[in-house]
Order: C-alpha cells, then sequence, then structure tokens
C-alpha cells in the first residue's frame, strides 16, 4: 500500500496531489469569512445565565430542589403534615410503642408520636442552618473581601485573626461556648456559637478569588479611569468572586444543621424543651438495642435534609464554575 | 515489532504521510470537526512547516500523529502514514514504541510541561530509560548529561538534580527540546516550540534545533502561527485554514506568490512580513491578487505603514503632549537585602497626535513605566509631565481630570472586560465615573463609540463572554475613547490576538489616530509590530532605554548591540520576499 | 527549606496564642460566674471550686489570669479535671489509645479513599466512577453519630461481628469498628479531592509529554498523575484533621473507647465544664502541631516550597 505513493502522484490519488507540490485548495472548498466577524445571534451567555443553563438541565438540581422545597414547608408549615401534638398528646402507656394507625413511626420513650415531633423539630434545624450560614457569610464576607483586596497589613492582621479562628474546630468551640451558657440554650446561642467560628472557611474561599479577581485588567482599567476602590471592590472585584462563596454556604447551611444536631446529641446543644433532631437522637441512643426506630427516624430526617443541602451546593458550584463542571 | 522500522527509508520515500484526514471532538452538540480532510508529505530530513491561526487544527494535526489528542479528540477517518504504516490503526502499546523513539514531540508551553515534583534529570532519565537508549544507572545518567549538553545547558551534571521552577522558561524549553531528540527520533513535531518565550531567546533555541535536526537528519514538522517564521526555519508550508490545508507548496514559492486568497491575507498582514517587506525599498506588492473583494484580502499593513510614514514626513514640529525625565521606579524585595529597580532613569518625551513604541522583552520594566504613567503605581523619583502639568502631585479633582485625558487599553483580552456587566455598561462606566451627561446622552455616546470601533448597536446589551478575543479588545479600545482622551497607552493591547485580528485592530488604531489627533504610547514586546505602527521607538533592557530614535533609524541604523539583536530576531530575515 | 520551616514556625506563634486567649476569653468574658457555669446544673464541690479559683487567678486582672495560665500550658501543666485529677495524668492514660485509633483511621481513610478515587479519576464517567460520587455524597451527607449507631447497631447487634464497646485496655481488633466509622466522615471526602486532582492532573501539560516521550500508562498513572494529586490531599487531611477530632470525640464516646475524646465526651454530657474546657484547649494543641507538622512535610512533596529563598 505504501509504495503507491512515491514521488509521482499516482493518477486518480487526488489526496497524494495535493500534498506535494504547489497546491491551492478551490476557495469554495473553504470560503473565507470576514476577519473578526460578529455573530449576534447566539444566545446571551454570562456567568450567571450559563449557570443557570446548566443547573436546569441536570436531574439532581431538580430533586435536591423539591426535598429542600419540601423541608422548607414542613418547617413553615408543620401543621400541613400533622395533627398530633408534639408534647402534649405523649402517653407512657405507650412508651417505645410501634406504629399504629395515625401514628406511623410509633411512639417515644416518654409515649411521644415520633412523626409528629420529627415534623415539629424540622423548623429548628433550619433556624439553626440559616442563622448561621447569615453569620458565617457577613463575617466570611468582610474579612474575606477587606484582606483579599486590601491587601498589606490589613490582609496580613485579618488572615491572622482568621488563621486563630480556623484552628479552634467550630464544634470544639461551640461545645465550650455552650458549656459556659448552659444557662442561655436557644436556638440563637447555639447559632452564634457555631458561626462565630465557622467563618474563616468562607473567608478564605472568598480571599484567594478575590486575590485572582483583582488581578484583572478590568480592575486596572476601572482604577485608570478613576473608580473608587470601594467601588471597584463592589462593582467589579465582589461580584466576579462570590460565585464560590455562594456553593460553599449552601453545603455551610448543612453543615451547621449536622452541627446542631451534633451539639444537642452531646447534651450541650439547645435545651430538652426545645424540640430537634439532635434531641430526639439525643433521648434515642440509650434504647438503640431495643427500640432503634426511635432513633433511626430523626436519624433519617436529619440525614435527608442535609443530603438535599449538599446535593444542592454540589449543583450550584458545578454550575458556577467551570472547571469543576469539566470534571463531571 | 520495531525491527520494522529499522530499515533506512529510501531517499524521496515519504516519511509522514497524512491523507485526508479528518479529526473530530465530541462535544455536547455532537462531533465537531476540528480537522478536515488534511494531507501533507513530510520527507525524511525535510523541516514542513504547518501555518494557521488558532483554532485552524494545525496544533490537532500534529497531535494527532502521535495520537495524543486531548479530551475527546479522535481520529474520524483518512490516514497517517509513518513510514508506510498507519499510525491511525496502531495500539496503545504499539504507539508507546513509535512515542519518544520514532516521534519526538516539543510542546509549546515550557512553564507547564515539565512535571514541577520531579527534578530535570529524573524526567530527562526516564525519556532515555524508556526508549532504551541506555541501561544502568550510570549509563542512563551520562547520557541525560549529554542530551542537556547538547541542548545548549552549561554545567548540566549540576543542572540534573534541580527542579523546573529554578530554571527560566528558556532552559526549559531546551531541556524539552533535548528531550525530544534523546533517542533520535526519525521526526520530530514541534509545537509552537517558542511562542510562549522571549524573541531573542527564541531565536538562539530555534538555531539550536535547526542544527540539532540537521546533524541527525531529524525530519522537523514544525507547528506556528508566524508566517515569517514557518517560511524562515521551513522549506515546506502547508497553510491551514479552518481545518483544511488551503495552500501547501515549498516555502519561497508561497510566500512570493500565494495563491489562496486565505494566505494572502496573511501574507499581507503578518508583522513580521510586512516589516521586512518595508524595509526593502521597493514598495509594490507583488503578485497579490486585487481583484479579489477587498473583506478577502483583509488589511494591508503595509500600506498603513506607508501613509504613516508619508503623513510624518509632512508634519509640522508638534508640542510635546508626554515628557518623562529620569523616571525611576525601584520596588523593595522583602528577605532580600538588594532592591529591585524596575525602571531605571528612563526619559523620552512624545509629540501630541504620535505613537511612540517602548518595546521590550518581558521583565524590561515597559509596562511599570505604562503604569506610573497612569498612576496606578507610585513614582520612586523623576518626574512625569502630561501636556505639561507634573502628574506627581495631583490629587482628587485634578487627578480625575488627567484620568480623563489618558486612558489605557491592556494585553488579556479575556481579563479587560468586566465578565459580568454588559457591553453598554462598561462602555459607559467612564462617564458615569466622571458623571458626564445623563442617562440618555450616555446611551447615545455608547452607541457612537460602539460604531467607531466598528462594532454593532446590537452587542450594547451583550456580555463579553459572546465576544471573540478581537472584539472584546475593540470594546476596550471604545471604554479607552470614551471620555474623549489625548493619550491612550496600549500595554500589548494586541499581543495575544492571532495575526489578522490584530492587523485589523491596528488598522483600527490607526484610523482613530488620525480622526481624533491621539497619542499613543504603545509597549509590546514585538518589534515587528511596531514598524507598521510608531513613528519613534525606544528600546527598553533591563529598565534602561538603550537607545531612542524614529522608527525609520532605528530599523535602518541600530546603533545597540542589543536592538540589533531584537532586529534579527523578528523572522523572515533570510527570505527574498516577491517585492 | 530553612527558612520555609522558620517563616512558618514564626506564623504559628500568633495563632498559638490567639487560640489559647480565645478559649480562656470564651471561658471568662461570658456571662455569669464562669466557674460556677461550667458546672452547669451540678452542685459543685467547694474544694474544686475553690481550686479552680486559684487554678485561674479569679482575683487577678483578666490578662494576667491569662499569662498565668499560658505558663502553666508551658510547662504541660492543664490544671485539673472535675473529679480533681490533673488532666496531665489522664492525658498521659487516655492519648495513646486514642493515638491508635486515629492511626488506624487515618490508615483506612487514606489508602481506600486515594485508592477509590484514583480509580474513579481514571475512569471518569464510567458506572464506578458515578457509583462512587453518589455513594461519597451519600457518606458525607451522613453525621458521624447516625453512621456510629448504624455501625453499632448492624455489625455489633445484629451481625454480632464486632463489640458494641470497646473491653478494658483497648485492644486493637475492638478499635477496628470504631475505625472505619472514624475513617468514613473523611473517606468519601477524599475520594471526591483524589477523583478531581487526578482528573485535573491527567489534563495537564506535561502528562501528555510524558505520553510523547514514550512512557506506558503504567508509569505515567503513579508517577505523574497520582504523585502530583496527593498534594491537595494531603493539604486538606492537615485541615480535615479537627474533624477527625471531633469525630472522635463522638466515636469514642458511642464505642466507650477509653480515649482522649470519649474523656471529653462523657465531661460534656455530665457536664463538667473545667474538664471540657481542658480538654477542647490539648485538642486545639494538637490541631495546631499537627497542620505545622503537615506544612513542614509539604515541602517534601512539593519542591516549589522546598526551594524558596
Amino acid at each position: 500500500m505504501s509504495n503507491d505513493f512515491t514521488e509521482t502522484p499516482v493518477a486518480g490519488s487526488a489526496a497524494s496531489a495535493r500534498s506535494r507540490g504547489h497546491f491551492v485548495a478551490p476557495l469554495e472548498e473553504t470560503p473565507l469569512v470576514a476577519i473578526d466577524a460578529v455573530k449576534v445571534a447566539e444566545k446571551r451567555s454570562n456567568l450567571w445565565i450559563d449557570a443557570w443553563r446548566d443547573a436546569r438541565r441536570r436531574p439532581i438540581f431538580w430533586i435536591s430542589g423539591a426535598l429542600i422545597f419540601l423541608v422548607l414547608l414542613v418547617a413553615v408549615f408543620p401543621g400541613l403534615f400533622t395533627s398530633v401534638a408534639p408534647n402534649n398528646d405523649c402517653q407512657l402507656s405507650l412508651s417505645n410503642g410501634a406504629a399504629t394507625a395515625g401514628h406511623p413511626l410509633g411512639f417515644t420513650k416518654q409515649g411521644c408520636d415520633v412523626y409528629s415531633r420529627i415534623i415539629n423539630g424540622t423548623s429548628t434545624s433550619l433556624t439553626v442552618g440559616i442563622i448561621v450560614i447569615l453569620l458565617t457569610t457577613v463575617l466570611g464576607v468582610v474579612f474575606g473581601a477587606f484582606a483579599g483586596f486590601y491587601g498589606g497589613w490589613l490582609d496580613s492582621f485579618l488572615s491572622r485573626i482568621g488563621d486563630i479562628f480556623f484552628s479552634i474546630p467550630y464544634i470544639l468551640a461551640a461545645v465550650v461556648i455552650m458549656s459556659v451558657l448552659s444557662e442561655y440554650r436557644s436556638v440563637w446561642t447555639i447559632s452564634l456559637a457555631i458561626g462565630i467560628f465557622a467563618w474563616p472557611s468562607t473567608a478564605r474561599v472568598l480571599r484567594a478569588e478575590i486575590l485572582s479577581v483583582k488581578q484583572s485588567d478590568y480592575v486596572m482599567a476601572s482604577e485608570a479611569l478613576g473608580v473608587s476602590k470601594l467601588r471597584i471592590l463592589f462593582r467589579h472585584v465582589l461580584p466576579n468572586s462570590i460565585a464560590p462563596v455562594i456553593a460553599i454556604t449552601t453545603i455551610s447551611l448543612a453543615a451547621a444543621i449536622v452541627a446542631e444536631a451534633t451539639l444537642s446529641f452531646l447534651g450541650v446543644g439547645l435545651g430538652s424543651d426545645i424540640m430537634s433532631w439532635g434531641n430526639e437522637i439525643n433521648q434515642a441512643q440509650r434504647d438503640i438495642r431495643t427500640h432503634p426506630q426511635t432513633l433511626i427516624y430523626p436519624s433519617i430526617a436529619l440525614s435527608v435534609t442535609v443530603f438535599a443541602f449538599i446535593l444542592m451546593g454540589e449543583v450550584i458550584r458545578e454550575a458556577l464554575d467551570p472547571k469543576a463542571r469539566a470534571l463531571r | 515489532m520495531s525491527s520494522a522500522y529499522d530499515q533506512k527509508p529510501d531517499a524521496g520515500a515519504p516519511l509522514l504521510e497524512i491523507k485526508n484526514l479528518e479529526v473530530g471532538f465530541q462535544t455536547q452538540n455532537g462531533l465537531v470537526q476540528a480537522v478536515r480532510g488534511a494531507s501533507l508529505t513530510l520527507r525524511a530530513g525535510e523541516t514542513l512547516a504547518i501555518v494557521g491561526e488558532s483554532g485552524s487544527g494545525k496544533s490537532t494535526t500534529a497531535h494527532a500523529v502521535i495520537n495524543l489528542l486531548p479530551g475527546s479528540g479522535q481520529v474520524t477517518g483518512g490516514q497517517i502514514l509513518f513510514e508506510g504504516r498507519d499510525l491511525t490503526k496502531f495500539t496503545q502499546n504499539e504507539m508507546e514504541d513509535v512515542r519518544g523513539k520514532l516521534i519526538g514531540f516539543v510542546p509549546q508551553d515550557p512553564m507547564s510541561n515539565l512535571n514541577p515534583v520531579w527534578s530535570i534529570g529524573f524526567q530527562v532519565e526516564e525519556a532515555i530509560k524508556a526508549n532504551g537508549i541506555a541501561t544502568g544507572k550510570k549509563e542512563i545518567k551520562k547520557h541525560a548529561i549529554e542530551v542537556l549538553k547538547e541542548a545548549g545547558l552549561a554545567d548540566a551534571d549540576k543542572r540534573l538534580r534541580q527542579f523546573p521552577h529554578q530554571f527560566s522558561g528558556g532552559m526549559r524549553q531546551r531541556v524539552l527540546i533535548g528531550m525530544g531528540l534523546s533517542s533520535r527520533p526519525k521526526l520530530l513535531i514541534a509545537d509552537e516550540p517558542t511562542s510562549a518565550l522571549d524573541v531573542t531567546v527564541q531565536r538562539t533555541i530555534l538555531d539550536n534545533l535547526e542544527k540539532l535536526t540537521r546533524e541527525i537528519g531529524t525530519a522537523l514538522l514544525f507547528i506556528t502561527h508566524d508566517l515569517g517564521l514557518a517560511a524562515e526555519r521551513a522549506e515546506h508550508l502547508v497553510v491551514m485554514y479552518k481545518g483544511q490545508v488551503v495552500e501547501s507548496g515549498p516555502s519561497k514559492e508561497i510566500l512570493q506568490n500565494p495563491l489562496h486568497p486565505y494566505t494572502q491575507r496573511l501574507v499581507a498582514a503578518a508583522p513580521s512580513l510586512a516589516s521586512r517587506r518595508i524595509q526593502s525599498s521597493s514598495h509594490a506588492l507583488g503578485d497579490i491578487d486585487y481583484s479579489a473583494p477587498t473583506s478577502a484580502r483583509g488589511v494591508d499593513l503595509i500600506k498603513a505603514a506607508e501613509n504613516r510614514a508619508e503623513q510624518q514626513a509632512v508634519a509640522p514640529k508638534r508640542e510635546a503632549s508626554i515628557v518623562v525625565e529620569n523616571l525611576t521606579k525601584v520596588y523593595k524585595i522583602r528577605g532580600s537585602k538588594g532592591d529591585f529597580k524596575a525602571v531605571d532613569d528612563v526619559s523620552f518625551q512624545i509629540e501630541r497626535g504620535t505613537t511612540t513604541a517602548l518595546v521590550g522583552e518581558s521583565g524590561s520594566g515597559k509596562s511599570t513605566v505604562a503604569k506610573m504613567l497612569l498612576r496606578l503605581e507610585d513614582v520612586t523619583a523623576g518626574k512625569i509631565l502630561i501636556n505639561g502639568t507634573d502628574t506627581a502631585p495631583l490629587k482628587g479633582r485634578a487627578l480625575l481630570d488627567l484620568r480623563r485625558k489618558m486612558q489605557p487599553v491592556f494585553q488579556d483580552p479575556y481579563g479587560s472586560l468586566d465578565p459580568l456587566r454588559n457591553i453598554g455598561n462598561t462602555i459607559a462606566e467612564p462617564l458615569t465615573t466622571h458623571k458626564i451627561g445623563d442617562s440618555a446622552s450616555r446611551r447615545a455616546r455608547v452607541l457612537e463609540l460602539l460604531d467607531q470601533v466598528s462594532l454593532p448597536a446590537t452587542l450594547a446589551t451583550r456580555y463579553p463572554n459572546e465576544l471573540s478575543g478581537g472584539q472584546r479588545q475593540r470594546v476596550a479600545i471604545a471604554r479607552a475613547l470614551a471620555l474623549k482622551p489625548d493619550i491612550v497607552i496600549l500595554d500589548e493591547a494586541v499581543s495575544a490576538l492571532d495575526v489578522l485580528v490584530q492587523a485589523q485592530i491596528l488598522q483600527l488604531l490607526t484610523d482613530l489616530q488620525t480622526e481624533l489627533g491621539l497619542t499613543y504610547l504603545f509597549i509590546t514586546h514585538d518589534l515587528a509590530v511596531v514598524r507598521v505602527i510608531a513613528d519613534n521607538v525606544c528600546v527598553m533592557q533591563r529598565g534602561k532605554i538603550v537607545e531612542k530614535a524614529t522608527t525609520d533609524e532605528v530599523f535602518d541604523h541600530p546603533q545597540m548591540e542589543y536592538t540589533k539583536e531584537l532586529l534579527n530576531a523578528i523572522p523572515g530575515a533570510g527570505i527574498a520576499l516577491g517585492v | 527549606m530553612a527558612g520555609y520551616i522558620l517563616r512558618r514556625l514564626l506564623q504559628a506563634i500568633p495563632v498559638f496564642i490567639g487560640t489559647t486567649f480565645l478559649i480562656y476569653f470564651m471561658v471568662f468574658a461570658l456571662p455569669g460566674d464562669p466557674i460556677i457555669a461550667l458546672f452547669g446544673d451540678k452542685t459543685p464541690n467547694p474544694a474544686i471550686v475553690a481550686q479552680l479559683r486559684a487554678q485561674y487567678h479569679l482575683d487577678q486582672p483578666f490578662i494576667v489570669q491569662y499569662l498565668i495560665y499560658m505558663g502553666g500550658i508551658f510547662r504541660g501543666d492543664f490544671g485539673i479535671s472535675f473529679s480533681g485529677q490533673p488532666v496531665t495524668e489522664i492525658l498521659a492514660r487516655t492519648f495513646p489509645v486514642t493515638l491508635r485509633l486515629a492511626v488506624i483511621a487515618l490508615l483506612i481513610e487514606t489508602i481506600a479513599g486515594i485508592l477509590v478515587g484514583m480509580i474513579a479519576g481514571l475512569r471518569k464517567g464510567k458506572i464506578f466512577d458515578g457509583t462512587t460520587l453518589a455513594v461519597s455524597l451519600i457518606l458525607i451527607s451522613l453525621p458521624v453519630f447516625v453512621i456510629a449507631f448504624v455501625a453499632q447497631f448492624v455489625f455489633g447487634v445484629q451481625l454480632g461481628w464486632a463489640r458494641t464497646t470497646v473491653g478494658t485496655g483497648a485492644p486493637t481488633q475492638d478499635l477496628i469498628l470504631p475505625a472505619f466509622v472514624l475513617a468514613s466522615i473523611s473517606f468519601a471526602q477524599i475520594v471526591r479531592l483524589t477523583r478531581s486532582s487526578v482528573i485535573e492532573t491527567s489534563g495537564l501539560d506535561f502528562v501528555r509529554t510524558a505520553y510523547s516521550k514514550g512512557l506506558g500508562r503504567r508509569r505515567i498513572v503513579p508517577v505523574h498523575i497520582l504523585r502530583n494529586s496527593l498534594i491537595p490531599v494531603v493539604t486538606y487531611l492537615a485541615t480535615d484533621f479537627g474533624v477527625l477530632l471531633v469525630g472522635a470525640t463522638v466515636t469514642e464516646g458511642i464505642f466507650n473507647v477509653p480515649g482522649v475524646g470519649n474523656t471529653l465526651y462523657q465531661a460534656i454530657i455530665r457536664g463538667e465544664g473545667p474538664t471540657v474546657v481542658s480538654f477542647v484547649t490539648v485538642m486545639v494543641l494538637i490541631y495546631l502541631l499537627v497542620n505545622l507538622a503537615v506544612d513542614l512535610l509539604y515541602g517534601l512533596l512539593d519542591p516549589r516550597i522546598r526551594y524558596v529563598k
């Protein structure tokens, strides 16, 4: 085969003819296009438009979205899902009782309806989660943005403070705070206790992003226009570096819910009068051998909620980060 | 298996023959063809260059030869005959025996092509071992030292233990070339081997590459975007456009007599060729087919340069717009004793309505000068006068007024526009910042500016993502012009663009200058571009201006050794052009 | 390298001072009598209270109190526990157990995590990869105490493969189940990180160059892809050590492992504040030391850091 293609092109072999000598392709074969022609008919595209276009195509976006919507609905309107009062209808005679009609998940040790307690505990978890991410986002954005954008001694100072808070694992810190505040245990104190130590990871992510965004030529161009530093930060730098913070915040919400449950499980979380999944698990753990259902059901509620937020965080992260999208 | 290759190819028989090659990439929207029916022939010991812009399929063709297409790329048709055997039919294992041993590869970017966690010696020895060139630890090491010495690295034995980050870009590329040639392959594929390097380094590296391949008798498949470079280094040219070969043949013939309109466009737009051609006294444009429509011919840089020269000749002496006196910038380096003098006693002035080019290689301090002019960096010593006013003490209102008179356009087309703001808002930002007009008049001005840079008004509501690099640079120019400045500082503003787009933007800049009487400070590493745009040239080296003269003087009678070196580094010196 | 070590050590000093100060501050700046508050709803033993007041020098100004406390830490004195036992003594007894548990867990999570992550990364888009991603997301969503209870119930109670609580002396075979539980927390993260790191590295230029040199996949995967992918994994392990400590507290508590974590766990559920504070301080110090050690080791993994002046 290879011998067919030597110096002189074999008649009929166009490929060989065009690869030797001065070959010119016919113009019709590759019509010339105007240099750098503008095509405006294409779809609009920027980070957020692209992200939405990407996310809405994915089933897990809709699955996690539906789960989150359901959890929110339960938290805001528990009455829609159960009419059994979580505390008042308890009967000790039903202690650790199996499921009966109207009580699909059985009863706790105190004889309360497990299903009703799970439904009514939802808002606690969610409230804590939301307060914590509000706190971590505000602190994280302030620290991260100023440290990254202004640099210099301010960066060293703010970053060192972040390092200090980062060096105390936030659950351990919350354990100490909640131990000291044993008389003041509420949704607010536990949220503060978690949030005060959970912000540095947000700050670090934002700082790193800002460090790279502020190198952009458009930042320099705005500076050369005379746009003030603060305005550059808020108009150009922050909007372009906030994307990873949004992804991490969704995941932080899940982490905060886990943290609250862990603290309650350890007995330093919410007071036993506040209904929460962590408290339920704490109450049930001694009967794990004989009545696993009182422990399993709140655990499932907790895990599914956390799963929904983590899944959503993943979807958001991948939608907003073309690099993460490539890993799919 | 490999014994089949031991026989010498009979002279004249093709070493590599690509026939009707089709390469596609699997994307979400189906198969996208990157190479469509490309054919070429390369004989033993010959040098062939594939020339094309980004996206032309030139690199894809080269990668297909050694079966290293990125990601989802696959050969969908045609043949790649290497010594008569079709490489597209080879298994992975068979390909491993070909790669390195029979076909060497030199990649584009030396910075990313060496593994940062292993020493240079480790990576060279690894290649030697894999191809069975030497066995035994000592022998391999000896061989590695030889490879590096050949590639032009002094004290190679000490260098073996060092890591890539301790090497400069040029040294890394030498290592990569050494590795590519270490097993004396019959073919070496060099994919833009020097485009990431400084021009003077480029030249020595290419000279070395040429010398080595000639000594060994290796055929060279050379990929480049620079027509001048291709013609200078290769006997045979293949011009690719949109995945197809549009023209191929002997280099000289193609340069002197380009037949395909696309090749004609390239020849007219390549700065290296243009600058050469201006140098040769005749201005006739050879056989370029003027009957082709203007859009097909593209931009003619030489014409632009001629007009400039004519205008300069008749222009009266004008007042200075920018005066820079003894400008110095010193950076304190933490932890080291000596400070770093980025800019050292630099003085020059630019007359109103003219263009001065500040030329230098990376690290010469040219961009620092620009930033000091723009008041983005503080001045350590010296003075900057804009229209007679010292800029250093300006604050508040006065500083804003200065900024209004002087606007920059930066290099990176992908970083020059805020990706989250639409084009209209981006161009209007100067107006809002300086509180000029109301929203209606601003909108009108944005449309006017878009028109000035030849962009449709519909782009105002679009986002930078939707534009090409050249279009983004045009938007950046529109933003710079919004305040009707006197001075525009162009910091490598066209360096990242493809040749044709580059020529188009240069043309636009020239037109705008004539129309608006702008003063340009044109900062670049590319002396070739200077010839077509600048009236005066300052050559910078290590923070100092080493030569300062009119463009013609610098090109025709360079005084300093360094300037001569830069001029020689413009590819295409040895080519007799069809002029 | 020496400069790097020195700089890193210098950086650690303000963080060390800051963290201890912060813990001390949390205990004493929050409302109420700190000593009484620490006992929660328990009736404090007056003798212990007196001892604590002396230990924390509550009659002195705050800064002086802190300095005296710091002096103690430097001498290895972490105060006394609720029961009046010096914390140092408890540590000497419990630390080796926790160390054993942590080492087993770390081995499991890193070896299995890197292996699974690597295979998934190399087979991106295949069934194994998809399954791994799904399972790892589920695993990440499960709080450690849920995993611990499920493991205890399934493997301990139902299957009877392991003891639900660890025996005296904490024999290593009893630590296997808790170690798996502890490892499961970070396992999924290591899998995901290794996977993405392997995919990213595989696409880098130097990997293609390695292929172009004629190297085979068998050499490129371990030498060029995996070796480089380990750098972010090691960084993750260091920052994640805090999660391991919290996990150890919960896991040791549930499986009754006689380690540092269990001591803290018991102190927390019994509301023994002073012990909680002491042990949290100890854990934070361990965390700081581990991070410092990993940062220094980093130089071995990444030559770019080794040779920074």
